[in-house]
């Protein structure tokens, strides 16, 4: 089946900036809807009005998946909260056929003084399931949550994974058309988060999926089509899943930050020859990864060493450059200028930033450690869910 | 297969198309009879399980303002009018059907209100809110009339046949609170003025209705009375539950059939600006 489920033409909505002008704007949203003349004077901006969402426009099959993309504040859930009709459009049009289905606020409703069996029942039927189908479900619903000892205990005692746990099962518990996922993916634990990306991996065969999410490795393995927002509009969209991510990637703004300074400063840093301004370096993987700094020593540093450590766009320290006998920088004029070269690089495509760190070899004090010191984006063709795709031959035996 | 229901979203308001509207309007409304109930039950179990009193707190209220008054009658501080029942009686129907009265009146805006989280992040009939609150101004309804029957019977005045009829007079309470609420309702839920002025004028409006003080025989505090379309909702309720004849018939069915017209007209708001309110809202 191939038919086409959503479809959004040029979809525009704006909001405002200051709380009052809000509300007086929606009293007078509020006479004109109600005299039935909504759509005027709606592609001019009022004082303090903004476009939070510009012009968007897409098509979504079933079975697609669309990976929606961007930095906080640049649309995507406005754009879902309109698609999931709880807003509407100020210009465009949205056409979604079938049962729609949110993974957006879990555990929405729940009263925290109830049990969670109870909460089930009131959960479920937010989302549109009845008596029946709830009884016929509620077993498979406390197993998948794994909740079956506490589920007669007030949910205000649950732990707050649990009540995302329950809130998740009874969510995907609905069989719908379209499936709009809002960052779900971040909850529970390791455990329950494979189990989670098994029942979508169910969901979506069958259903369009628009999913909201900030982590690039989960986009890429569900996303069959991409759309990058960037206030309000479509910066990149179409099949390019990858262009898309590295677009994202390229967006984020480099602005080293010093942590921590001594008697040494950086003057330049250089990433295969190319001088780091703000941009993101690009980088091949396999390529060889060359960085040279230029550095200003104190005098009284007579001998230095020099170690990196390198970060992924989460901030999670993914590997260091650091020798099990550190060569000395000999200090003779205050200019000193080293290079490291790391042959091969084999970090996974996505953007990594450097930290720079100098220690006085003689005393053993740290001199200075820079986060974010410089940023490079690694191109490559897959996109894959650790910092490394290692390199390796695979041979089928005979 | 079955016919895929197909949903659009555009700017123009629903009133363009308004056989559309009215058929959406009752297929969300039998939608959410169900999610209605659930969320009464849910919140009048969550209201008593942390309580000991649990459902006597339902005419606390009530029982204590009664007291209020025989105790100011009794002392002679006020000057009560004569009344053809026991003046406790009087006071006693009159604040169960005002507090019923009031409820129905305020619970659209505290219902929205408090389930504007679920309304902002999740899509559901909204009717369901609003049924919902009804459910529970039945329940806490149901609770009062027992306590009313009982004292009735203590007394020992025999409402007769009337009785019968008694239910249609909390309904009709019911639906002329829950028509003016759900009015205010949109507004109320931009601006937080809606709520404090209801409430101020919720307390005029007690001493010109039929609640405390009976009818007065002549002057303009009796056309005060006269214009207030509660006068006759109360007399009649009170009438039918204490074996009295309604006096004035003719001007219940009068303020029902509006109230009716109005409550329409009240929903059809209702459902227009929920999509303004939320987006008025944050997520």
């Amino acid at each position: 089946m191939s038919d086409t489920l959503i479809k959004v033409e040029g979809v525009s909505k704006k909001f405002c900036r200051s709380l009052k002008r809000s509300l007086w704007y929606g009293m007078q949203d509020l006479g004109s809807e109600l005299l039935g003349q909504r759509h005027s004077r709606n592609d001019q901006l009022r004082l303090n009005e903004f476009w939070a969402v510009k012009d968007v426009s897409f098509e979504l099959k079933r079975g697609e998946c669309l990976g929606l993309i961007g930095c906080n504040g640049a649309g995507k859930s406005t754009l879902l909260r309109m698609l999931n009709g709880l807003i509407k459009p100020d210009s465009g049009r949205i056409e979604m056929r079938g049962k729609i289905g949110a993974l957006i606020a879990l555990g929405a409703g729940f009263n925290p003084i109830l049990s969670g069996r109870e909460n089930i029942y009131v959960n479920a039927s937010i989302i549109g399931l009845g008596k029946r189908e709830i009884d016929k479900k509620i077993d498979e619903i406390i197993d998948f949550a794994e909740l079956s000892e506490f589920i007669d205990m007030p949910v205000q005692n649950y732990s707050s994974g649990m009540q995302v746990r329950l809130g998740f099962a009874v969510a995907s518990s609905l069989n719908p058309d379209i499936l709009l996922l809002d960052e779900v993916m971040a909850v529970g634990d390791m455990n329950f988060a494979i189990k989670c990306f098994n029942r979508m991996d169910r969901l979506i065969k069958n259903t369009a999926v628009i999913f909201v999410s900030h982590s690039m490795p989960q986009v890429s393995r569900i996303a069959s089509d991409v759309l990058l927002m960037e206030r309000g509009a479509a910066l990149v969209q179409g099949k390019g899943v990858a262009e898309g991510i590295d677009a994202y990637y390229g967006m984020v703004d480099a602005i080293p930050n010093f942590a921590l300074e001594g008697a040494v400063s950086i003057e330049t840093i250089a990433i295969n020859g190319e001088p780091y301004v703000k941009q993101p370096i690009v980088v091949r993987r396999l390529e060889d990864l060359r960085i040279s700094c230029r550095l200003q020593v104190a005098p009284e540093h007579r001998r230095v060493s020099l170690y990196l450590a390198f970060y992924n766009i989460e901030q999670t320290n993914v590997a260091e450059f650091l020798e099990d006998e550190p060569t000395a920088i000999v200090n003779r004029s205050g200019n000193v200028k080293v290079t490291v070269t790391i042959p091969r690089v084999n970090f996974s495509k996505g953007t990594y930033s450097l930290v720079v760190g100098i220690n006085d070899l003689d005393t053993g004090h740290i001199l200075m450690r820079i986060q974010s010191a410089a940023f490079f984006q690694v191109i490559g063709k897959r996109a894959v869910w650790s910092s490394f795709q290692l390199e390796g031959r695979l041979e089928q035996l005979p | 297969m079955p016919p895929v229901p197909v949903t659009v979203y555009s700017p123009d308001s629903s009133l363009h198309n308004p056989l559309l509207m009215l058929r959406d309007m009752f297929r969300d409304l039998l939608a959410g009879r169900e999610l209605a109930w659930r969320l009464a039950v849910r919140d009048i179990n969550a209201q008593y399980r942390q309580s000991i009193l649990g459902i006597l707190w339902a005419f606390v209220g009530p029982v204590t303002s009664t007291a209020t008054w025989l105790f100011l009658s009794g002392a002679g501080i006020i000057n009560v009018g004569k009344t053809e029942l026991p003046y406790p009686i009087y006071v006693l129907t009159g604040t169960m059907i005002w507090s019923i009265f009031t409820e129905a009146l305020n619970a659209p805006l505290n219902q929205t209100r408090s389930a504007s989280g679920m309304l902002a992040k999740l899509n559901f009939p909204r009717e369901a809110v609003i049924i919902s609150g009804i459910y529970q101004i039945l329940f806490n309804a149901a609770i009062k009339v027992v306590l009313l029957l009982v004292s009735l019977l203590v007394v020992g005045i025999n409402p007769g046949w009337g009785l019968l009829l008694f239910p249609l007079g909390i309904l009709s309470l019911l639906l002329v609170g829950t028509s003016l609420g759900l009015l205010i309702t949109p507004v109320g839920m931009l601006y937080s003025d809606v709520g404090r002025a209801v409430a101020v004028l919720l307390q005029f409006l007690m001493y010109v209705s039929p609640v405390i003080f009976p009818l007065p025989k002549s002057g303009w505090a009796l056309t005060l009375f006269k214009l207030n379309p509660l006068t006759p909702l109360i007399a009649t309720t009170r009438d039918w539950l204490t074996g009295f004849p309604p006096a004035d018939l003719g001007t219940f069915l009068a303020v029902n059939g509006v109230a009716l017209l109005l409550l329409l007209i009240a929903w059809l708001a209702y459902r227009l600006s929920m999509p303004i309110i939320i987006e008025r809202m944050s997520a």
